[in-house]
């Protein structure tokens, strides 16, 4: 109880950072996600190999690595910072973007092949109508395959957005102040490992069940029924 | 339009097409799947307001020879023109060209996630540039056309077969096309439901549209169609009217499939 007071708000900023962290990377997963999906479904030879080449890149890199190369790769050796370098702020503010930026280009990788997946279940005749009635590839993809291939993949989706809150604590490496480094914190100064250890679970639980229920519920809800 | 609906145009020989124009024209058409040639140097000509019926036992190649009209397949030779508008390979052309033919599909191809209305909607807006209100009047009044306008806002997988069917009609008059292209359109539907869709297409083909339709529904051929082409093994065999087709077979192979589907 003792660490619950003492740390309760700091827990709390904390953890919302974590969301933070997850929602934005979560919104810049499926953009892009989406996008290469829709190349590595493209007609286009390029853009199929561009996709196909970047997915099998990120995807097989562990994220430590993907994290610790937006800080070091992308601030230090190039200079690429994403924040104004006279902001008071300028160096969590650049750990953070960084970090969004790490997490939404790893977890693209796997909205990417989910999706596909999921475009491998829209029966061909749904396209073939598509292009009968003269819409182009694109159109025909924007409006009648992908809307049915998110139907078709809400579940595994929700399986990557639990992964990827998981995978924000990969943040505190760069130092970004979300749950986890204030874990390590709070585990230096109590030494009550299991009791941290097991709030900190909690945390987490709190956001990953009711995201899988949410996925679980649009799963059924949005279903395509033929 | 209804004038130029002319079944006296079967008569007319190829070539003379002064007195109506001709709407499909296919000249020299070949296509292999690997070693089998499906399609043998098809040539047909159907003029404006015709009804085609295409008719041939299974594998003879005339779901094919229909799907090669809106390059839903390609073709290894020969030349296919909408209204004397060559098919394009590919591009903004095709796109252009197709939205000008109509298709019905055997498995109605109903867009799963989209109503009934959003189904007859969708590509008058996105292709054809219309206003949402104009696209609802229109796709309103062809649901009405083909009676399903008060199961507008429900999904495909909700209506009967037969009623999905008469939608995909709708959906593809909707462009207003130069040409409907119907692939076995009642073959995947119950029995009782065949009828429904039969009287759509018929009161289509009175009103003068120029329809090619691979069908078994001897007794639409018989009713409805201006000509009936025969075909086996990839190849054109007898281009006549339905009355001679049926009551005077030319070939033994129209005689062989005319006694296996009429003896029972």
């Amino acid at each position: 109880m003792e660490i619950l007071t003492e740390y309760g708000d700091q827990l709390i900023t904390a953890f919302i950072r974590t969301i933070q962290l997850a929602g934005l990377s979560a919104v810049g997963a499926l953009v892009l996600g989406t996008i290469l999906a829709a190349m590595r479904v493209s007609p286009v030879w390029a853009l199929r190999t561009v996709a196909t080449g970047y997915v099998n890149i990120v995807r097989n890199t562990p994220l430590t690595l993907v994290v610790l190369f937006a800080s070091f790769g992308l601030a230090q050796q190039l200079g690429v910072t994403l924040v104004d370098p006279n902001s008071p702020t300028s160096i969590t503010d650049s750990s953070f973007r960084l970090a969004v930026l790490a997490f939404s280009t790893y977890t693209a990788t796997f909205v990417c092949e989910a999706l596909r997946a999921g475009v491998n279940t829209v029966p061909i005749g749904q396209s073939e109508a598509a292009r009968s009635l003269g819409l182009g590839f694109t159109q025909g993809l924007r409006y009648i395959v992908l809307p049915q291939a998110f139907r078709a993949v809400v579940a595994p989706l929700g399986s990557i957005m639990i992964a990827l809150i998981k995978n924000t604590t990969i943040a505190s490496v760069i130092g970004v102040a979300e749950a986890s480094l204030l874990m390590k914190e709070v585990i230096e100064n109590t030494s009550a490992l299991i009791v941290v250890g097991l709030i900190f679970a909690l945390g987490f639980m709190c956001l990953t069940i009711p995201t899988g229920a949410v996925f679980g519920f649009l799963s059924k809800k949005l279903a395509v029924r033929t | 339009m209804a004038s130029s609906h002319t079944p006296a145009a079967a008569l007319i020989p190829d070539g003379d097409t002064s007195i109506v124009p001709t709407m499909i024209s296919m000249r020299g058409v070949n296509k292999h799947f690997g070693p089998l040639h499906v399609l043998r140097d098809i040539n047909l000509e159907v003029t404006r307001g015709q009804v085609v019926v295409v008719l041939g036992p299974s594998g003879s190649g005339k779901s094919t020879l229909c799907r090669t009209i809106n390059r839903l397949e390609t073709t290894d030779t020969g030349f296919i023109a909408i209204d004397g508008q060559a098919l394009p390979a590919e591009g903004k052309a095709l796109t252009r060209y197709r939205a000008d033919v109509g298709m019905v599909f055997q498995s109605f191809n109903l867009f799963a996630h989209k109503t009934i209305l959003e189904n007859v909607m969708l590509a008058p807006q996105k292709v054809r540039r219309l206003s949402k209100t104009a696209a609802r009047d229109r796709a309103m009044a062809l649901l009405e056309r083909v009676g399903i306008a008060n199961q507008a806002d429900k999904l495909p997988a909700q209506l009967s077969g037969g009623q999905q069917q008469r939608v995909a009609i709708a959906r593809a008059l909707a462009m207003e096309p130069k040409v409907m292209l119907f692939d076995e359109p009642t073959s995947a539907l119950d029995p009782e439901m065949v009828t429904e869709v039969l009287e759509v297409m018929s009161s289509l083909a009175k009103g003068g549209m120029t329809m090619l339709v691979v069908t078994h529904e001897m007794g639409f051929a018989r009713r409805a169609a201006d000509r009936v082409v025969f075909m086996a093994d990839g190849q054109i065999l007898e281009d006549t009217t339905p009355n001679e087709f049926f009551s005077n077979p030319a070939t033994s192979r129209a005689r062989d499939f005319l006694s296996k589907i009429l003896s029972h």
